[in-house]
């Protein structure tokens, strides 16, 4: 019975999702002072807003490392389907591995039905499954797109919840970017006070949250029609360029060589029997 | 039973960067002015540069709290060594008052990273770096604070004398110019503004010279 019992366990494959056999080791390490390998964020600004036609989503793109800006303009506004994109806050590994996966399946879904995607669906496999890896998915979207039943706009938090609002702000820069929304929205706006506005949030963010900066990037979604505006703003010239230049040394010097020829360690025999396959 | 950690720390780092050059006859201090806690930006017009005597300045990143007690007793003690010795202190003698300040406070130290530049009795520029518990060396020139590990590297690139085992050591001041100098500060802190996000909002130079000292004002970026 115990042999059978082992058998089976060691013949059961891995299953998907996370492997904790690592924890207790980490644990062990950091009570030890190592610290743990950092990953790359994106504290960001991400907003979306519904305006008479349809939706806008922004971004900022700066990437951080810690202290450390490791991409001065990465696009965080990723797309779904050609009437759906996605802004995505949190580790970049994460909203990037999942916005594509979900996009794909979407496409798949596409040709199953023949019909344009719907935000809901989106929404729903997201939510799906973000909510199975109970959060350790570190990702914070917001989702909007035009279907067949309107626009939409969606906020979709990393454990797997979602809700549905005229206006939304994730990121670090959340709370800066909403103050703006809360002072300046109101319902049917056209667009280019719905661009301005947009670019306004993102800016106060830019402006006032150490981890975000960089550019404003903007994507317009309307029935039938979509534009991305990638770097719609730039409101951070590098302030100081030197005009002469610098030039740096040619390389390290050399100082010594000496070359000391090892003597042979290996005795080469004849004969003996070939390899066995 | 693993050990109790406190939940609370009497420190907190308030960001930015400082640099000081030595030249010839001549001394360049430069730090930015924006002062952070967490991702909050809480002023864009902090100066981190102190002067403590005619010819010494004193730059400090880290804990702006404790940088700003420091300042104070160092003030008071150069005023008893005025009343005492009926003449400024030296940059020399500054440096090694500073070192004993921070020592000090060992076992509670002053979270603070400075740099001090100044020029010496011969009218030379000279510049002493610190860590936070007093350890100091005259050098040619130094950064300290959060973009410290960003501007380094390219000042070490730039101004380093080439290996000692190759000709002999060349003096510690550079041999740049007053301007070029300067020209040299504002690149870096551009740089390192792009960077590093403790860093930006203003640049403020402090140059002292045999005519005495001049400030300058140079934008960064705000984001």
């Amino acid at each position: 019975m115990e042999f059978k019992m082992a058998q089976a366990a060691a013949e059961v494959p891995p299953k998907g999702g996370f492997s904790f056999d690592l924890c207790r080791r980490n644990e062990m390490l950091s009570n030890k002072g190592v610290p743990p390998p950092s990953f790359r964020k994106t504290g960001t600004t991400i907003v979306g807003l519904i305006f008479q036609d349809g939706v806008i989503l922004g971004a900022d793109t700066r990437a951080t490392e810690g202290p450390i800006v490791c991409d001065k303009n990465c696009e965080k506004i990723h797309y779904m389907a050609p009437n759906i994109y996605c802004c995505g806050a949190g580790t970049a590994a994460d909203t990037k591995a999942v916005t594509d996966m979900v996009s794909s399946q979407l496409q798949l879904h596409r040709y199953h039905t023949g019909r344009e995607s719907r935000v809901v669906t989106a929404l729903t496999l997201l939510k799906y499954h973000l909510f199975n890896y109970q959060g350790y998915f570190q990702a914070a979207l917001v989702l909007g797109g035009v279907d067949a039943n309107g626009p939409h706009l969606h906020t979709i938090y990393p454990h797997g919840s979602t809700d549905t609002l005229p206006l939304a702000t994730m990121g670090s820069g959340s709370l800066a970017a909403m103050a703006v929304f809360e002072s300046k929205y109101h319902e049917g706006l056209t667009k280019a006070e719905g661009i301005n506005l947009v670019c306004e949030a993102i800016c106060s963010g830019i402006f006032n949250d150490l981890g975000i900066g960089s550019n404003v990037d903007v994507c317009v979604i309307t029935k039938g029609h979509k534009e991305y505006l990638r770097n719609h703003q730039l409101p951070n010239p590098r302030t100081y360029v030197n005009s002469k230049g610098f030039s740096f040394p040619k390389k390290t010097e050399v100082l010594l060589t000496r070359v000391t020829p090892l003597e042979e360690k290996v005795e080469v025999i004849e004969g003996g029997d070939a390899m066995e396959e | 039973m693993t050990k109790q950690q406190a939940n609370w720390s009497p420190y907190d780092n308030n960001g930015g960067s400082c640099v000081a050059v030595a030249g010839a006859d001549y001394c360049v201090v430069a730090a930015d002015t924006r002062m952070s806690s967490g991702y909050n930006i809480l002023t864009r017009d902090y100066s981190k540069i102190c002067k403590l005597a005619d010819k010494c300045v004193m730059a400090s990143s880290g804990f702006q709290a404790d940088v700003k007690a420091l300042q104070k007793l160092l003030a008071a003690r150069h005023l008893i060594y005025q009343h005492q010795h009926n003449k400024q202190m030296s940059c020399p003698a500054m440096a090694q008052l500073l070192s004993n300040t921070l020592y000090y406070k060992r076992f509670f130290p002053y979270y603070s990273f400075n740099v001090l530049g100044g020029l010496d009795s011969e009218g030379k520029g000279c510049v002493f770096t610190y860590d936070a518990v007093g350890s100091y060396e005259k050098v040619g020139y130094s950064s300290q604070g959060s973009g410290s590990t960003l501007i380094m590297p390219f000042l070490d690139n730039q101004l380093k004398s080439p290996s000692p085992l190759l000709l002999p050591a060349l003096d510690a001041v550079t041999p740049l110019s007053e301007s070029e100098a300067v020209d040299l500060v504002k690149t870096v802190f551009a740089s390192a503004t792009e960077r590093d996000i403790y860093t930006g909002d203003k640049l403020e130079i402090v140059i002292l010279n045999a005519e005495g000292i001049r400030r300058e004002y140079m934008e960064l970026r705000k984001d």
